[in-house]
């Protein structure tokens, strides 16, 4: 049934109202897959992403993780959700927590660690994402890229089987997007799979297994990198392409 | 001048009513620790409950709240040591003066915290949802923190404010400073009593307004 996907959207539909935001969204993410969605603002790239961790509940349609359809009644959602990483736009970090303590947070409180044990799994996350000389920092202590690793050690302490990137260094000073890239390179050189909403199409030309493109609520065309940036078949893809790679 | 100090400074009649004075000033002081333990805790209890938009119930705490934030709270402490008696309820002057003021401050209190949770950015419940914590503990270990601590700089304003109507309840009979310092004046038919109430009032208040100022420098949002 779950043909070893990790994530599979299946038909998925969400209105707000009476706009019709996703129309019918069928994705696949095989493990270790890095799937790269690009698309014009307000296509519904955010809104598919978080159908996926049930942060939107779809209007209709279902969201597969490793096989179980997480959009029915009497699902443990919060279990759910220590399997899907996620990783927003504005990082997000708790304010009034050090880095250490983001991290730590839902290893105490959702996998019930000990302190230490917990604190131990943190610093590892935090290494792992080149910080942890920062662990006792307070995020306004951060830089936005350091914020955004913060972050996303704090979506990889989990151990998810997926994690989730809505335009992850969309909100950072240009110089500061490579370090978070980095980190992001590193961890799919490490196997994890991870789907990405992002305009950084030289990180998608690198990282990506396949991008697909959105425009207005459903997936216009999906391939490798090469098949979309270089050899398009749409003319509505090729207008994006050149609108974003403009400037 | 020697008029003035003879009517409000008559050392003689101070060192005799000094001891009274006292008493009142542990009534008030006990007054005003009741109130404002009872009613930042209730407060808070009422903006927890109100964050779980269930709307029958959130009806019931904005309407409780709107009425005590509108009556004035001597209209509140009149009503409840004259009416509760007429159902039954004969609660002593100072327990009327501690559950009235109370409400008035859970009232005001509950309305600031809200104000607070309110204000704390969407993307905060999202990390942590996302991350397997549940709507409480989302809700107790990153909202609240931050809604708190926002809150401290008018929260303590509110307090002192609602805190320094302890001396209405002089008008119910509680034997409170201002009540003392009021008996005392008839007595000596001297105003020097009335002085002494004051420094206490300056005892108790100013370290509470000093506390505040500190308190507002130590939480100043830095982001
Ligand atoms: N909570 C919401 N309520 C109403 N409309 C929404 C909401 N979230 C998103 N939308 C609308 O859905 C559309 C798609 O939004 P979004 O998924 O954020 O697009 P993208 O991420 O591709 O820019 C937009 O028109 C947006 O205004
Ligand atoms: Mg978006």
């Amino acid at each position: 049934m779950s043909n070893g996907n990790v994530v599979e959207v299946v038909d998925l539909h969400k209105s707000f109202g009476d706009l019709e935001v996703l129309k019918g969204v069928n994705v696949t993410v095989a493990p270790q897959e890095l799937v790269f969605v690009i698309g014009p603002s307000g296509s519904g790239k955010s809104t598919m992403l978080r159908c996926c961790n049930l942060l939107e509940q779809p209007t209709s349609g279902s969201v597969l993780i490793h096989g179980q359809d997480i959009t029915v009644a009497g699902v443990d959602i919060n279990r759910i959700r220590t399997h899907i990483g996620m990783v927003f736009q504005s990082f997000n970090l708790y304010p009034h927590m050090t880095a250490i303590g983001n991290v730590a947070l839902a290893l105490r409180k959702v996998k019930k660690m000990q302190r230490g044990e917990a604190e131990d799994r943190a610093h590892q996350a935090l290494r792992r994402v080149g910080l942890d000389e920062k662990a006792l920092s307070h995020p306004n202590e951060l830089s936005g890229g350091q914020q955004q690793r913060v972050a996303i050690a704090r979506a990889i302490a989990m151990e998810p089987d997926v994690i989730l990137f809505d335009e992850p260094t969309s909100a950072l000073d240009p110089e500061l997007v490579g370090s978070v890239l980095a980190v992001m390179h590193s961890l799919r050189d490490d196997g994890m799979t991870m789907v990405v909403v992002s305009h950084e199409m030289r990180f998608a030309q690198d990282a990506a297994d396949r991008v697909l493109f959105m425009d207005e609520g459903e997936i216009v065309e999906r391939g490798t990198p090469d098949e979309i940036f270089k050899n398009t078949q749409h003319a509505r893809t090729r207008e994006f392409l050149a609108r974003v790679t403009d400037h | 001048m020697d008029a003035f100090a003879a009517q409000f400074l008559d050392l003689e009649v101070m060192q005799r009513y000094l001891p009274d004075i006292i008493d009142g000033l542990w009534v008030t002081i006990a007054l005003a620790l009741l109130v404002i333990v009872t009613g930042l805790v209730l407060g808070l209890a009422l903006a927890v409950i109100r964050a779980f938009q269930i709307r029958v119930i959130n009806l019931a705490i904005v309407g409780f709240v709107d009425v005590f934030r509108a009556l004035p709270p001597l209209v509140i402490l009149v009503i409840f040591y004259f009416a509760l008696p007429i159902i039954g309820l004969t609660w002593s002057g100072f327990v009327c003066a501690w559950v009235a003021l109370s409400l008035v401050l859970a009232s005001f209190a509950e309305e600031i915290y809200w104000a607070g949770i309110t204000s704390v950015h969407k993307g905060q419940w999202e990390a942590s949802r996302s991350t397997g914590l549940s709507f409480v503990e989302t809700l107790f270990y990153v909202v609240l923190p931050q809604a708190v601590r926002l809150t401290i700089p008018p929260l303590t304003n509110r307090t002192i404010a609602i805190t320094k109507n302890t001396a209405l309840a002089s008008v119910i009979a509680v034997q409170e400073m201002l009540t003392v310092a009021q008996t005392s004046l008839a007595y000596a038919a001297n105003t020097s009593p009335l002085t002494m109430a004051a420094i206490g009032y300056l005892l108790i208040f100013l370290p509470l307004v000093i506390l505040s100022r500190w308190i507002e420098r130590k939480f100043a949002w830095k982001h």
